[in-house]
């Protein structure tokens, strides 16, 4: 009786769990799980560091299907992944880019590339329809990514968010798409891409991208790095943006504050 | 401004301009001397937030349009341009996106303040109309301006609301045409929109100065409606009491405002308008800004596309007849228990309606929307009318002074 009892109410209990798991499941998109980033918040600043180790991530394993339409340049900047200008000289060499003009004969040729320009579309898809002919749909330009793709936050993080100025919504998505290849069967299902199938499959495997400070060849930290480099590329001026808020709010309060002084002495006499 | 200026120039040179053009003078009597009631809240202050604001937009814009270009090949690409290249490019773009969010909401609190303490009643039908027609006109403005950078929703809110024209029967269609410059929203349509998006704003500074000019024939309402009857008694001058209070007011809601620009520049736009527009692929979720929700839930509640169009345009249009609705003698909603108790149903029809605008269509949201428009236009078409034939008010104040006095020391002075 006692085991009939147990086994019933073990039966019930895996029948609650495995329904409330399937409706969690087949429910709404689940929202990526909110990671730390140092770009957080009033006094969020990028990780050098870290944009280094994302921009290998990109060039080894990105790159060979996704644009990145940003200048070789503004890899030097120090709010970004501060490279030096030699090194950016030297990366820019080593990629073939359409000249503008034509020759002197008159044809279009390939020259090697300098600091001013943009990164060249991979060698095998030079436009999108090359893209999709070959893998079924054009793998989007990463330049704007982490603020072109977001998740509804719900009720009430869209009010705190306001509060808390949170705005890595696109990089978290990032690091969950990456991260969220969970169907061992189904190279395409992701549990965070909007309709769970995505027509990237898992790019990134551990040991994939060899890091050369130490950290660890993960691909958690892969897509960490990844979408911390991607969210600078986005948003190359946010660093400067913050400094100048932050300056910016505190001489208005201030200034609101005088000013409120002023005002109630005027009107000491008049309410 | 009735009348001749106390105003004494001091130098002469100043005497000799003032005879030519007396332009200080009118400063003077306008802004400086000009008799501002004593009792006024800082729900007064959001005119000066206005005028502030539209001055932002003005000058963030010429800014922007050095830099931009309306082509719809380049139009995104000069945009990104102006974010990473242009020194400050990216403070001028976020300014003016988050600037025109904060002109609707100031515009909001000051119509709502409008209605709230009945300031569309005679003697200031002509302002109250002309304020309509600036809210018109910002509408406009802001949708075309929303188009141009190209985006997935700047090309699908385009598409949703000039082919509200094609619901015009016999003309709707060839209307549609002419407006798009061709058969669909392109690059024609983009062309003309950043035309009109520079024009518009300088109709608008020409009906505000209407609208300040219409202002200063009445002088302005106050919370307990009650007119100035002793201009001594009743009203401070303009300089200092007005100008400090309303610079404060505006400091603190550029305080707001720089929070927006500076920290959560992205809050109110649509991730999916960082995506180049592609006519081939539907965005899976439509939806315009925030400030224009409401109409957009009112006309997606109505079944008929004819209909829903007049719906639309008549949820704005009837603001232009509030005066000759509203039918009570009693001016401020402070002292009319029942008008209060309908206003703030209408404020939350329009919340609602705003926050359902932006949801999924479904048959709850589609029922629900359904409800509050019939409370939007209940409010205006029905409560308005009847209120103010069967309400009982509150006994108004003699005077401004009166109001003011039991608060204050001895202020009458």
């Amino acid at each position: 009786m006692m085991t009939r009892l147990k086994a019933s109410l073990l039966a019930f209990a895996v029948l609650a769990a495995s329904v409330g798991l399937a409706a969690a499941q087949e429910a709404d998109q689940p929202k990526p799980p909110e990671q730390t980033w140092s770009f957080h918040g009033v006094f969020g600043r990028f990780d050098q560091a870290q944009l280094q180790r994302g921009f290998q991530v990109y060039r080894e394993v990105c790159s060979n299907c996704h644009r990145l339409s940003i200048a070789f340049r503004t890899l030097e900047n120090p709010d970004g992944p501060g490279y030096s200008k030699a090194q950016v000289k030297t990366l820019a060499a080593s990629y073939q880019v359409t000249n503008d003009e034509p020759n002197d004969q008159g044809k279009i040729f390939q020259r090697p590339g300098t600091p001013a320009d943009i990164f060249p579309p991979p060698d095998a898809f030079p436009n999108d329809q090359a893209a999709a002919a070959a893998l079924g749909k054009a793998p989007p330009d990463m330049w704007l990514l982490a603020k072109s793709i977001s998740y509804e936050r719900g009720f009430p993080w869209f009010i705190t968010d306001i509060f808390t100025g949170y705005q890595e919504d696109g990089a978290d998505l990032i690091y969950g798409i990456l991260t969220g290849y969970t169907h061992k069967d189904d190279p395409q299902w992701n549990l965070y891409y909007p309709g769970h199938k995505i027509a990237m499959p898992m790019p990134l495997q551990d040991g994939a991208v060899k890091y050369t400070d130490g950290t660890p060849d993960t691909v958690q930290n892969y897509a960490k790095d990844v979408a911390a480099f991607l969210s600078w590329a986005a948003e190359p001026t946010m660093t400067e943006r913050k400094k100048i808020g932050f300056r910016a709010i505190i001489f208005l309060i201030v200034l609101s504050g005088l000013l409120y002084m002023v005002k109630k002495r005027i009107w000491a006499d008049a309410h | 401004m009735d009348g001749h200026s106390t105003y004494v120039p001091k130098s002469g040179i100043a005497r000799w301009f003032e005879q030519r053009l007396p332009i200080a003078g009118l400063v003077h009597s306008s802004f400086v001397a000009y008799p501002t009631p004593r009792n006024l809240n800082y729900f007064w202050t959001f005119g000066a937030i206005l005028s502030v604001m539209l001055g932002i937009q003005i000058v963030t814009g010429v800014i922007l349009a050095m830099h931009y270009v309306p082509d719809s090949k380049l139009a995104f690409v000069s945009i990104e341009h102006i974010m990473r290249d242009v020194n400050y490019g990216w403070l001028m773009r976020y300014l003016h996106t988050n600037g025109a969010s904060f002109f609707f909401l100031a515009v909001y609190m000051h119509i709502f303040r409008g209605i709230y303490y009945g300031s569309y009643k005679a003697p200031r039908e002509v302002l109250w109309i002309l304020g309509v027609i600036i809210y018109v006109l910002m509408m406009a403005t802001a949708f075309m301006g929303y188009v141009l950078p190209w985006g997935q929703m700047s090309y699908a809110g385009a598409t949703v609301i000039t082919n509200l024209f094609t619901a015009i029967p016999l003309v709707g269609t060839p209307i549609a045409h002419w407006l798009w410059g061709g058969y669909a929203v392109g690059d024609p349509t983009l062309n003309r929109f950043f035309s009109l998006h520079y024009l518009l704003p300088f109709m608008i500074v020409g009906v505000v100065v209407l609208h300040v000019w219409a202002l200063h024939v009445a002088g302005q309402n106050n919370p307990d409606g009650v007119d100035v009857k002793d201009v001594k008694r009743d009203t401070v001058p303009f300089t200092p009491y007005a100008t400090v209070k309303d610079g404060f007011g505006v400091c603190v809601f550029l305080v707001i405002y720089a929070w927006f620009v500076f920290f959560i520049p992205n809050y109110l736009l649509s991730a999916d308008n960082y995506n180049l527009a592609n006519p081939l692929v539907t965005p899976a979720h439509i939806v315009p800004e925030w400030y224009l929700l409401p109409f957009y839930a009112i006309l997606r509640a109505i079944p008929n596309k004819l209909i829903g169009v007049l719906a639309l345009a008549s949820a704005m249009g009837l603001l232009v007849f509030l005066p000759w609705l509203d039918t009570s003698p009693v001016r401020s909603g402070k002292y009319r228990p029942m008008f209060r108790f309908f206003f703030w149903l209408f404020v939350i029809c329009c919340i609602g309606l705003g926050y359902l605008g932006s949801q999924e269509v479904s048959d709850s949201t589609t029922l629900l929307a359904r409800i509050l428009t019939i409370g939007y236009f209940g409010f205006l078409l029905v409560a308005l009318p009847v209120l103010g034939l069967v309400e009982k008010t509150k006994p108004v104040p003699a005077s401004i002074a009166d109001a003011v006095l039991p608060k204050g020391a001895a202020a009458a002075e």
